[in-house]
């Protein structure tokens, strides 16, 4: 196995617990079994699904948790315009490309240095992401709450570790460290302010005017010196 | 709005949402502003998730186990443990936080 390979085993195997709790909390907020695995099949992007569930569990109207859902999924088309950039897909395979796009399947793909480490990566995470998460849900929406919260098996931790484990090799050099310091910040200061799921837009954002503003100085020093 | 079709309305918007980023044409892709921006956005992003995986609840910032799952997973790569085990270490750490009663 390759390393981008048994990373997005890992990561999914660890992400797709989750989904155990995703499945109770269906069932909780007053959908039915088969209602709650279609949001994991068809909509197949946790945050949303946490929002949507938690705006009809808190007697929230279809509008406003499709709203919510909607606006948590918005960064799902950044990572398409990244993924899109590093691997170039072509043809109808783009189609169930944008279905795996999440957070797992993207931050795989990007920590890798190979164009085909990028490739398998994307697809093992966004596979596996996709087979655990399903597999889970239905069991946690017929086990209901008898489970437990899957916080206390540190399931949350796990996924900590899995970005920063991401992260981690991307930290190369002090323009990598001045870009990571200034996303934790902006991501911290805008989490109070704008829905769950905007900061993080907000930070790739910040690291793409950073980089190119860094860009044109490079350039007009060279010109200057030149 | 009945359930089923408020539930098709959101995995439609999510599925439209995540196939944006696809349609953008190469030409804009090989732009200066997205080439030169897209190691710095993947620096960005992963930070991002960290960031808010670790300190958000909702739109709240908390200091809770996640807090020690981070430091023992950045321990675990000082140690350059492979990958499988610093996932591991992360939901060990916040297990036995949770297990000593921290929220």
């Amino acid at each position: 196995m390759t390393p981008a390979t048994r990373m997005g085993l890992s990561i999914g195997v660890a992400t797709g617990l989750y989904g155990l709790s995703f499945g109770a909390l269906g069932v909780a907020a007053g959908l039915s079994i088969a209602q709650t695995c279609a949001l994991s099949l068809l909509m197949f992007t946790g945050g949303s699904q946490f929002a949507l569930v938690g705006v009809i569990s808190g007697g929230g109207t279809w509008p406003s948790a499709i709203t919510a859902a909607s606006l948590l999924g918005v960064r799902n088309a950044v990572y398409g315009v990244q993924l899109n950039e590093l691997l170039r897909p072509r043809g109808s395979g783009r189609l169930l490309m944008a279905h795996l796009t999440i957070d797992e399947s993207t931050a795989t793909a990007v920590s890798q240095d190979e164009p085909a480490d990028q490739r398998r990566g994307f697809w093992v995470a966004g596979l596996a992401v996709f087979v655990f998460w399903n597999l889970a849900t239905f069991i946690g929406a017929l086990a209901g709450e008898s489970l437990g919260d899957p916080k206390a098996w540190g399931l949350d931790g796990a996924a900590v570790a899995a970005f920063l484990g991401l992260l981690w090799p991307r930290l190369r050099g002090r323009s990598a460290f001045e870009v990571a310091a200034l996303c934790a910040g902006a991501t911290l200061v805008a989490t109070p302010f704008v829905p769950p799921g905007i900061p993080i837009i907000l930070a790739g954002a910040i690291a793409v005017l950073v980089s190119w503003l860094r860009h044109r100085r490079d350039v007009a020093t060279a010109r200057v010196t030149a | 709005m009945s359930t089923w079709i408020g539930i098709g309305i959101a995995c439609l918007v999510a599925y439209v949402t995540k196939l944006l980023g696809y349609l953008v044409p190469e030409t804009v892709l090989d732009s200066p502003p997205i080439r030169t921006g897209s190691a710095a956005a993947t620096v960005g992003l992963l930070t991002a998730l960290v960031v808010a995986n670790t300190f958000a609840s909702g739109q709240q910032l908390v200091l809770d186990a996640r807090i020690l799952a981070l430091l023992a997973a950045a321990v675990a790569l000082t140690l350059r443990m492979p990958f499988i085990g610093v996932v591991v270490v992360g939901a060990l750490a916040a297990a036995l936080a949770r297990m000593a009663g921290m929220a």
